[in-house]
């Protein structure tokens, strides 16, 4: 692999965002509040993201294919984010807390 | 390419410092105990995410991942931040615990990442023969008005019910308190 040419292979892209998967999901087990969960949400977004460009770039005949499914994947996780923080905010109002650990009224 | 030997030097160091700044933005976002930090980790993330795509040969794409990622997606989530009060809690759970729960959870997470590297690297990408179109904003416009008009128009329908979905969530809990 050479390193100074290493922005023209798929490689490092593909490791970056296998990286990113991980640290998301990494996250999404961790973190105890509703918003941190959804900013692990975020990071996997960005981790498809990132795999859908490599591919568009060094496999695919139509550069722009790969382009078009990125914009449709930011406009699904800019509507993602609307919702789940007017639901984050109704739910902060009914039980004064976004801790995952109080949201357990289903729990039998 | 270029006559300036130089020249690939410097842009491998602008390609490396992109990626720490994505890997550091992510490892902000997910390891910070105040959330206002985590958001800021998530900005830097796209910030180093932009440049790759630069790198990507999508300047286009570059600018879109700043706009709206890092000026609309994060910027909600700073305004939720503000309304509520998201900070990490206290732990409950006895030490052993959250020390397991944590273990299980950078396992898991390594296992993805290892595995996903081994898959993605055994595969020998082939490049593709001879591109279609040259990838520009020009030819992104005539692929979304012809070949993905229908995906197009969706994409405008899921936007307007999410806004009004948005509306309508947060307006109840306001009449009912």
């Amino acid at each position: 692999m050479n390193f100074l040419h290493a922005h023209e292979q798929a490689d490092i892209y593909l490791v970056l965002a296998a990286f990113l998967l991980a640290v998301g999901i990494f996250g999404l087990v961790r973190r105890r509040t509703l918003i941190g969960m959804l900013i692990s949400g975020e990071l996997i977004f960005s981790a498809a993201s990132l795999n859908f460009m490599a591919l568009n770039r060094f496999a695919v005949p139509d550069p722009t294919a790969g382009q078009v499914f990125v914009l449709f994947i930011m406009g699904l996780a800019a509507a993602e984010v609307a919702i789940v923080l007017s639901i984050i905010i109704a739910v902060y109002r009914n039980y004064r807390s976004i801790t995952t650990r109080k949201l357990s009224e289903l729990n039998g | 390419m270029n006559s300036l030997p130089i020249a690939d030097y410097i842009v491998a160091v602008i390609f490396y410092f992109c990626i720490a700044t994505t890997v550091a933005g992510a490892l902000i976002a997910v390891l910070a105990a105040r959330i206002i930090r985590s958001v800021c980790g998530l900005m830097i993330c796209c910030l180093g995410i932009a440049g790759l795509y630069y790198f990507l040969h999508s300047p286009f794409l570059a600018l879109m991942e700043i706009l709206i990622y890092i000026g609309a997606v994060c910027v909600t989530i700073m305004f939720a931040v503000m309304l509520a009060e998201p900070d990490e809690p206290a732990r409950e759970e006895s030490r052993g615990a959250a020390v397991l729960w944590g273990a299980a959870a950078l396992a898991i997470g390594a296992a993805i990442c290892w595995g996903l590297s081994r898959l993605s690297l055994a595969v020998k990408w082939t490049p593709p023969a001879a591109p279609v179109n040259d990838g520009s904003v020009k030819a992104i416009g005539i692929s979304l008005l012809t070949t993905y008009s229908m995906a197009f128009e969706l994409i405008s329908l899921v936007l307007l019910v999410a806004i009004i979905g948005a509306l309508v969530i947060a307006r109840q809990g306001r009449n009912q308190s």
